[in-house]
C-alpha cells in the first residue's frame, strides 16, 4: 500500500481553493474572490499573479495599486514556500496533467525517453520571455489571452463554454504527445514560479544512506531532472523546477526523502 | 581544427533555428492576440477605460462580475439569486477571453446607485474617477457604456403604432429618451410618438433594448465610438457663442482658404472639367 499523504493533501488544497473561488460567485461568499489573475482574500487582502501583472505592465499601461501589492504578496509567499508549490498545490491544470501522466504510465506509453530537439524543459523560459515581448507588441497580456490555467479556473467559477476544449487539448497533449508536455516544457507561469522559488526555504531533502536505489521517485516525479542526487548525495532538492508536490516522498518506501527547511547559509 | 569548426557550425545552426522558431512562435502568438482583441462591438461595465486600454489593464479576475451577480438587489422574490449582468468572456464568445461584458437582450445593466462592480476592480480598468459627480459621489448616470440608436424602419412607433416601451423602460425617463410628437399624415387624425435618444444623457445600459417589442430590437446599444459620428474641428457653430470662440476673434472676411482652386478665378474653373 503506497502512501498517498501528500497527494491527498494536495488534492484537498486544490479542490478546496477552487471551491472557495466558485462559492464567491455562486453563493456570494467573501473568503477568496476573483481568479488567479487577481484575488481578494477575506475581502481585503489583495493577491495577484506576478507573471500576469508583468505582462499587463509590459503591455504599457499602469495598473491599479491593488494588483501591484497583490503581486508582491504572492511573490514573497512563493519565495518562501517554493515557487512551483503553486503548480502542484493550487493550479487546477495540475489535476488534468497528473491524470494524463498517470494514464500514460498505466498504458505504458513511454517506454523510452524521447528527446525532442526544440521542446526542452527550458523552452518554457523562452515562452515566458516571449510572452512579455508579445504583450508589449500587441498591447494585451499575451499569455492571459490563451492561458489554460485561468480558462479552466474561470470555467469552474463562471461556466466553461467552448473553453473546455483548451483543457482537453492539454490533456491529450500530455497523454499522447509529450510526457509532462504542458507543465514541464511549455507553461510560462510555471517558469516564472520556478524563478521565484529558486531560493525557497521549504525543500525536499534526500537521505542517501537510506536509499535503496529503486528509482520509484524518479518515475513518479514530473520534473525528475531535479532528483539528480538520488542515491548519490544527501542534499536538498534545490532546483526551482521542483514543484514541492511531495509525490517522491509518498512513493519512497525507504524514508529516504522528506520535506525539510533548507539551510540558507549552506545553500547547497 | 576541423572538429571545432564543425562544432561551431552546429552551434550556429542550432542558434539560428532557435531564433527562427522563436520568431515564428512570436508572430503566431502576436497574430492570435491581435485577432483575439478585435471585438469592437462589445459592451463593457460602467467606468471602463477606452477599449484599447481596457483590454490591457483588465486583469481578468472576475471581481466585477461576482459583485454584479451577488448584489443585494439581484434576487428574486423567493430569495434565489438571479443571473448577473456582467459575464466573463469564455471560449466561443469571440471576445478577449476573461474580460467582462454584457448583452442587453440577455441581462441589461440595471444602473445600481452604489455601482457594486466598479470599486472592486483591483487594476482600475474600471475607473472609479470617471463616475464621480461634482460632489465626488459615485454617480451611475455618468456611465458611458454605450449609446442606444433607433432603427426607424423597424420601430413600430415610426409606423404610427403606439409603443413607448423603450421610453418607459429608460432609467433616465424623459432625459435619455424623449418622445417627439408628430402628426400622422396618413390617417390625418393620429400622432406619431417617436423615440429620440440623447447621447449626452444615455449611459448605454440597454434597458430599452431589452424592453423593445420587435422581434429583433429596433433600439439597440452599441459602444459609443461605433454609434457616434464626429463633425470635426473645422465646423464651428456660428450661432453658438461658446463654440464661436473656437474661431477666435477673426471676422469672416479674414478667413481665407488657400488651395489649388483658390488660386484661380471662379469663371476659370467652373467652366472647365478640372479634377481636384
Amino acid at each position: 500500500m503506497k502512501n498517498l499523504k501528500y497527494l491527498l493533501l494536495r488534492r484537498a488544497t486544490q479542490i478546496g481553493l477552487m471551491f472557495l473561488y466558485f462559492a464567491t460567485n455562486a453563493y456570494g461568499w467573501h473568503i477568496l474572490e476573483g481568479t488567479f489573475g487577481s484575488s481578494k482574500l477575506f475581502g481585503f487582502i489583495p493577491l495577484a499573479d506576478p507573471y500576469t501583472t508583468l505582462q499587463a505592465l509590459s503591455a504599457g499601461f499602469l495598473l491599479g495599486g491593488d494588483v501591484l501589492v497583490g503581486a508582491l504578496l504572492i511573490t514573497v509567499f512563493y519565495m518562501v514556500v517554493g515557487g512551483r508549490a503553486f503548480c502542484s498545490w493550487v493550479c487546477p491544470i495540475n489535476m488534468v496533467t497528473d491524470l494524463a501522466n498517470w494514464l500514460r504510465r498505466k498504458l505504458k506509453l513511454d517506454k523510452e525517453e524521447v528527446n525532442y530537439r526544440f521542446l526542452k524543459r527550458r523552452t518554457r523560459y523562452w515562452i515566458m520571455v516571449l510572452g512579455l515581448i508579445v504583450s508589449a507588441i500587441v498591447g494585451i497580456a499575451a499569455f492571459e489571452a490563451l492561458s489554460p490555467i485561468t480558462i479552466m479556473q474561470r470555467g469552474i467559477i463562471f461556466g466553461f463554454g467552448a473553453g473546455i476544449s483548451v483543457v482537453v487539448a492539454i490533456f491529450l497533449f500530455d497523454l499522447f504527445g509529450v510526457r509532462n508536455g504542458w507543465c514541464g516544457h511549455l507553461c510560462p507561469l510555471g517558469a516564472a514560479y520556478s524563478l521565484i522559488g529558486q531560493k525557497s526555504i521549504i525543500r525536499v531533502k534526500h537521505n542517501h544512506e537510506a536509499c535503496t536505489n529503486c528509482m520509484d521517485c524518479k518515475i513518479v516525479c514530473p520534473e525528475n531532472q531535479v532528483l539528480h542526487m538520488i542515491n548519490k548525495e544527501s542534499i536538498s532538492v534545490t532546483d526551482g523546477e521542483c514543484t514541492n508536490c511531495g509525490r517522491c516522498i509518498d512513493v519512497c518506501n525507504d524514508d529516504a526523502l522528506g520535506f525539510s527547511i533548507r539551510k540558507l547559509n549552506k545553500d547547497s | 581544427m576541423a572538429n571545432s569548426d564543425n562544432n561551431r557550425r552546429k552551434f550556429m545552426a542550432t542558434t539560428l533555428q532557435s531564433v527562427g522558431l522563436t520568431a515564428l512562435g512570436g508572430m503566431l502568438w502576436s497574430g492570435y492576440c491581435d485577432e483575439a482583441k478585435a471585438s469592437p462591438l462589445v459592451l463593457r461595465p460602467p467606468g471602463a477605460l477606452p477599449e484599447e486600454q481596457f483590454l490591457d489593464v483588465c486583469i481578468k479576475c472576475g471581481l466585477c462580475a461576482e459583485a454584479c451577480a451577488n448584489r443585494e438587489s439581484n434576487k428574486n422574490k423567493d430569495g434565489t439569486q438571479r443571473e448577473g449582468t456582467l459575464k466573463m468572456a469564455k471560449g466561443g464568445n469571440h471576445k478577449l477571453i476573461g474580460t467582462p461584458f454584457f448583452i442587453p437582450t440577455e441581462v441589461p445593466c440595471y444602473m445600481c446607485d452604489d455601482i457594486p462592480c466598479v470599486p472592486v476592480c483591483p487594476s482600475e480598468a474600471l475607473d472609479m474617477k470617471s463616475l464621480l459627480n461634482e460632489k465626488k459621489e459615485l454617480d451611475i448616470n455618468k456611465a458611458e457604456m454605450g449609446l442606444a440608436i433607433v432603427h426607424k424602419e423597424s420601430c413600430v412607433a415610426f409606423w404610427g403604432l403606439q409603443c413607448d416601451a423603450c421610453y418607459r423602460a429608460c432609467p433616465l425617463l424623459d432625459e435619455a429618451i424623449t418622445l417627439d410628437y408628430q402628426k400622422n399624415e396618413r390617417t390625418g387624425k393620429h400622432a406619431f410618438l417617436l423615440p429620440v435618444v440623447h447621447s449626452d444623457v444615455c449611459t448605454g445600459c440597454g434597458l430599452c433594448e431589452k424592453a423593445c417589442i420587435t422581434e429583433k430590437p429596433a433600439i439597440f446599444v452599441l459602444p459609443r465610438e461605433h454609434s457616434m459620428g464626429r463633425a470635426g474641428d473645422h465646423y464651428v457653430k456660428g450661432w453658438d457663442e461658446k463654440d464661436q470662440q473656437r474661431a477666435g476673434d477673426r471676422k469672416l472676411d479674414e478667413i481665407e482658404t488657400h488651395d489649388e482652386r483658390s488660386q484661380q478665378a471662379p469663371s476659370d474653373y467652373l467652366n472647365k472639367e478640372i479634377e481636384y
